[in-house]
């Protein structure tokens, strides 16, 4: 394993969007910073902004609205990335499916941008913290090193 | 030719650029360790820090489209440099070595960063960014005044107490402590709060609050640039509590046990902030603005006039 892909594994920081949520995954989110599962043992860091991300942390259905701030903020995001899909409505649409102000699930707005772009779906309503850091610890282990990012 | 390349050697290796960037890896991650265990969390393990300027160095670099690029990439550059110089100066300060003027300069390489991190963000062309380097300015003049006029302190404290053929300069004020004076205490502990806005921790990270404005002056960089930012914040860990020590705490003695009680006492003023930093809710802007200038500049004012009296009259105390 190389520098690069070593230094991403061990320092992931993330940057969350919420393109419709419920709050109830944001909840759960915020639940991972805690002391009880406190994910900076593992280098997890929330920042303030898409440039400095390297995983998007995206809950909510994406609506019509959203679509287009989710693709930009990807775009902005700095490659290698990992997206994630948060709870039930960000993998799928959930509640939502068909709805008039839904655009679609979050893996196909942003494989309109990029479609190489890594995605992992944790599902759930809300997904529990473990298994949001099972997701990481997946999506971890599915980056490769020397793979071409659109932007 | 063998002197530059022991001036080289100076600022390259040991004390400068190497030594300088172990050990301000090594004080941000005592930052978040440190911060950890206050919240009773476990918090990262010891190579953090530097698997994140790692990751940094390997990412795409980014520049935004309205950005104006030669500004934009050199800004963390100089601000790196400068705090590099800060600190090689300061070491060697402590190993007695120094120049004329040396007072003067260390104050001026401490404003490099803030200058740097404000034209940075002005060139990224973002309106958050120009909300904190508009922040950012204010903070620098806030904390300018207090700070000088701490140091002044010093000077008047130990001016007096230099022998006659000798030049005042870090070296000489590194040989007392004022801290152990009426005027002293109260000038460092304004020194204190000075680098904690400086370091930009809370209470004093008006600039950069990642709530308000998003990282505010560093919204925009990304990769391999926010890796030298992140670099300049780390060595700033060693530079200006070591800039304390040295002014107000008698400095770090380089010769047996002595210099473990040196050491002691720089992580003993890193605690401090860090303290400060995890117990503070942050300020607005005003709020900072009327804390340095009132709260800090009157009792400064007081410790200048205590100083000089007890310079007059010989009590060694005030």
């Amino acid at each position: 394993m190389d520098w690069k892909m070593w230094s991403l594994k061990k320092s992931v920081w993330v940057f969350h969007v919420n393109t419709g949520a419920c709050n109830n995954c944001d909840i759960e989110i915020v639940n991972l910073l805690t002391p009880k599962f406190d994910v900076e043992r593992f280098g997890i860091k929330l920042v303030g902004s898409p440039r400095h991300a390297d995983a998007l942390l995206v809950t909510g259905v994406v609506t019509r609205q959203a679509a287009k701030r989710l693709q930009e903020v990807y775009r902005q995001t700095a490659k290698p990335c990992v997206v994630f899909c948060m709870g039930a409505c960000a993998c799928g649409t959930g509640i939502f499916e068909g709805a008039y102000h839904v655009a679609g699930p979050v893996d196909n707005i942003i494989r309109q941008v990029d479609p190489n772009a890594i995605i992992v779906y944790v599902p759930g309503c809300p997904p529990k913290p473990q298994a949001m850091i099972m997701g990481v610890v997946k999506a971890l282990s599915a980056l490769q090193p020397e793979k071409e990012y659109a932007t | 030719m063998i002197d530059a390349l022991r001036n080289l050697s100076w600022i390259l290796i040991f004390p400068g650029l190497v030594f300088t960037l172990a050990v301000g890896l090594l004080a941000s991650w005592l930052v978040r360790k440190v911060s950890a265990l206050v919240q009773y969390r476990v918090g990262p393990p010891v190579y953090q820090p530097m698997a994140d300027v790692m990751k940094l160095m390997g990412k795409e670099v980014l520049i935004p489209q309205d950005a104006q690029r030669t500004v934009f990439m050199l800004a963390p550059l100089a601000g790196f440099s400068g705090v590099l110089l800060l600190s090689t100066m300061l070491w060697l300060v402590t190993a007695r070595i120094t120049y004329v003027g040396d007072i003067v300069v260390a104050i001026y390489l401490m404003v490099l960063p803030s200058l740097a991190l404000i034209l940075g963000s002005s060139a990224s062309g973002s309106p958050h960014a120009a909300i904190g380097a508009s922040r950012e300015m204010k903070l620098v003049l806030g904390y300018e005044l207090p700070l000088v006029l701490a140091f002044l302190v010093v000077i008047i404290k130990t001016a007096d107490l230099v022998e006659p053929g000798q030049q005042l300069s870090l070296v000489a004020i590194s040989q007392h402590t004022p801290v152990l004076s009426v005027s002293g205490l109260l000038a460092f502990v304004v020194a204190l709060l000075c680098v904690q806005a400086k370091l930009g921790f809370v209470p004093f990270d008006i600039a950069e609050s990642e709530a308000e404005v998003a990282s505010g002056v560093m919204i925009e960089y990304s990769g391999a640039l926010l890796a030298v930012w992140k670099l300049m914040q780390a060595m700033m860990l060693v530079a200006l509590p070591l800039f304390l020590v040295v002014v107000f705490l008698g400095g770090i003695d380089l010769s047996g046990w002595s210099l473990l009680w040196g050491i002691g006492k720089y992580v003993l003023v890193l605690v401090l902030v860090i303290l400060i930093k995890n117990t503070n809710p942050r300020v607005k802007i005003d709020q900072a603005m009327r804390f340095f200038w009132f709260y800090c500049g009157t009792p400064l004012a007081a410790a200048v006039i205590l100083a000089m009296v007890g310079n007059y009259y010989g009590i060694a105390w005030l």
